[in-house]
């Protein structure tokens, strides 16, 4: 199986949902002409707001749902048509459902899902091992999943969609929910995952975080269409997100309205903590708060992100 | 020990590592097992009691005499018992849609329906099977059954037949739930009213009855005429005593038709074609 060839191909791809608005019927297109093709080995963020057809798009990918219009091929397979194959070659951690056994210890949960998968005992053993280091599941492993902290579940839920070694990895909002250093380990382990087995990710995320510690290139989608397709960075640059120093400084000062590349957005207790906007192109953290230091002096500080709900609400206000 | 490379063991792997687990992870819950099994036992009892109470006052009920009856309700409770017990489960297909738990076997490469039927098994249902099993053997024991060997497989055939029979309700119900938001409460009517009537003779039923839960359901075909059959005794309007021989007739049907409910659920659900 050559490595070159595309993961995922949408064309046009579209799907309806019939609905009941009363005692009226309508028809809710939930995804439109998608059509998007991504190779073997890249880290892809699928963003958009609530509703904007991110999980119809995945169940279409999976196979759980028929398209309406167009077509798509996940893994050079018909989702549809060739599930049972499929399932063996992608692997899905839903944010909001459990792939695990809720009273079982999670190594039971990873025996079973290896029967299921029917790995040999050597690479179940070999893999169990991987993903039980790498994702610091020993402490817990005897564990009943019932038991466990949202974090320790989330990280079990992942090994246990990995464990048949897929190609292509769909995370839905994986790290809702999640404390900071949680979040960091997972997407520590996401990052290792791809580059140890060059798997392709496709995760749907609130967490811009996510987005910039994960993925190369960013599908955002709005009311079932895709609204942009590229960086990151492109992406906010169009529309012009930006990042915010916080700064606590140790004297009221006048607000800060000359540091270049900013823009002062306002100040609290008599110019003691301040907000400056910058464009992450033109400047640099660094350079924002030593500007600053030079006039007055820094306490403490902070780095407000353009979240992704910033990102998506400015293209979304642009196209309305 | 089978041999571990044999093609039934590697096929059926992954059904075995969740039975196994299902029926380790209620064992080992032993006071609440012992309880469910104490429970599911007094059920049981508690439903042979009414047929019993029914004969305090009655000699004979649609031309069976209380012996008889035992055979009857013995055949069903014991049938629908074991296929509760391995089934019973499929009819929670809303639970298992509300928890995305379905989406869940879709990335599974097992085909979704073996999925769904493997995933539990309830032991606790032994207990039930148990009375049913109990009413059978009184009944055959004190009723005047003629001995041969076509009784015997008569019995068997019949026994084997009505599991399948009430284990394809379950999935008929299951697809049925697809499409129902509180899916179970109207297919309990059926799946349960079934178990309810198949415990009795038809003879007592009209017409209408006769052909819902006779036929289109085939409810009389796991008990009833398979022990008037057995005993020799004359049918009843639209059901001849040779039909006792048509078990397994009924558990084509019943399969076939659950089948067909799972397909067109499935199909639904994915939003058309499948």
């Amino acid at each position: 199986m050559s490595t070159d060839t595309a993961i995922i191909e949408t064309r046009e791809l579209g799907r309806d949902f019939k609905v009941r608005d009363g005692v009226r019927r309508r028809t809710l297109t939930a995804v439109d002409d998608l059509s998007v093709c991504v190779g073997a080995g890249e880290a892809v963020g699928y963003i958009g707001a609530n509703g904007a057809g991110k999980s119809t798009t995945i169940k279409m990918l999976c196979g759980i749902l028929v398209p309406t219009r167009g077509s798509v091929t996940t893994c050079g397979l018909r989702p549809v048509a060739d599930r049972r194959e499929l399932a063996r070659q992608v692997g899905v951690v839903f944010g909001q459902r459990t792939q695990l056994w809720w009273d079982l210890p999670v190594r039971e949960s990873f025996t079973i899902l290896a029967a299921i998968h029917g790995l040999g005992r050597t690479a179940e053993t070999a893999r169990t091992e991987e993903l039980v280091d790498r994702l610091e599941l020993a402490e817990f492993l005897g564990t009943p999943v019932r038991q466990l902290s949202l974090g320790q579940r989330m990280r079990a839920e992942v090994a246990a969609a990995l464990l048949h070694s897929p190609r292509l990895v769909i995370l839905d909002e994986p790290t809702i929910g999640l404390d900071v250093l949680s979040k960091q380990r997972l997407r520590e382990f996401l990052v290792a995952e791809r580059t140890v087995h060059g798997t392709t990710l496709l995760l749907t995320t609130h967490d811009m975080g996510d987005v910039e510690r994960l993925c190369d290139r960013i599908l955002l989608v709005d009311r079932g269409r895709l609204v942009w397709d590229g960086t990151l960075a492109g992406l906010s640059r169009t529309v012009g997100a930006q990042r915010v120093l916080v700064v606590d400084l140790a004297a009221s000062t006048p607000d800060l309205v000359d540091v270049p590349s900013t823009q002062h957005l306002g100040s609290e207790g008599g110019g003691l903590r301040q907000r400056l906007a910058f464009d992450p192109d033109t400047t640099t953290a660094a350079k924002v708060l030593a500007a600053v230091s030079e006039r007055v002096e820094v306490l403490d500080l902070a780095v407000e992100e353009p979240d992704v709900e910033d990102v998506v609400r400015r293209v979304y206000a642009a196209r309305r | 020990m089978a041999d571990p490379t044999s093609p039934l063991v590697t096929l059926t792997r992954p059904y075995r590592a969740v039975l196994s687990s299902r029926i380790r992870s209620q064992r080992s819950y032993r006071a609440n097992f012992t309880i469910d099994l104490v429970s599911s036992l007094l059920v049981g009892i508690v439903e042979l009691a009414e047929v019993g109470v029914l004969f305090l006052n009655v000699d004979r009920l649609g031309g069976l005499e209380f012996t008889q009856i035992l055979i009857v309700f013995g055949l069903a409770d014991l049938a629908f018992s074991v296929a509760d017990l391995a089934f019973g489960h499929c009819d929670n297909l809303p639970t298992y849609l509300r928890a995305g738990t379905l989406d869940v076997f879709y990335l599974r490469p097992q085909p979704l329906l073996l999925q769904l039927i493997t995933s539990n098994i309830s032991l606790r249902r032994l207990a039930r099977a148990m009375v049913g099993l109990a009413s059978l053997v009184t009944g055959l024991v004190l009723a005047d059954v003629d001995w041969s060997f076509a009784a015997v497989a008569l019995l068997l055939v019949s026994a084997l037949s009505g599991i399948a029979t009430f284990a394809a309700m379950f999935v008929w119900a299951a697809g049925a739930q697809f499409f129902l938001i509180d899916g179970a409460e109207a297919t309990n009517a059926f799946v349960y009213g079934g178990r309810y009537a198949a415990s009795q003779p038809a003879s007592v039923w009209n017409r209408p009855l006769k052909v819902v839960f006779g036929f289109f359901f085939p409810m009389a075909f796991t008990a009833y005429l398979p022990t008037v059959t057995l005993l020799g005794l004359p049918g009843t309007d639209l059901m001849p005593s040779w039909l006792g021989w048509c078990a397994p007739l009924a558990a084509i049907f019943t399969w076939a038709m659950a089948l067909l409910s799972w397909r067109i659920g499935v199909r639904h659900y994915r939003g058309g074609g499948g």
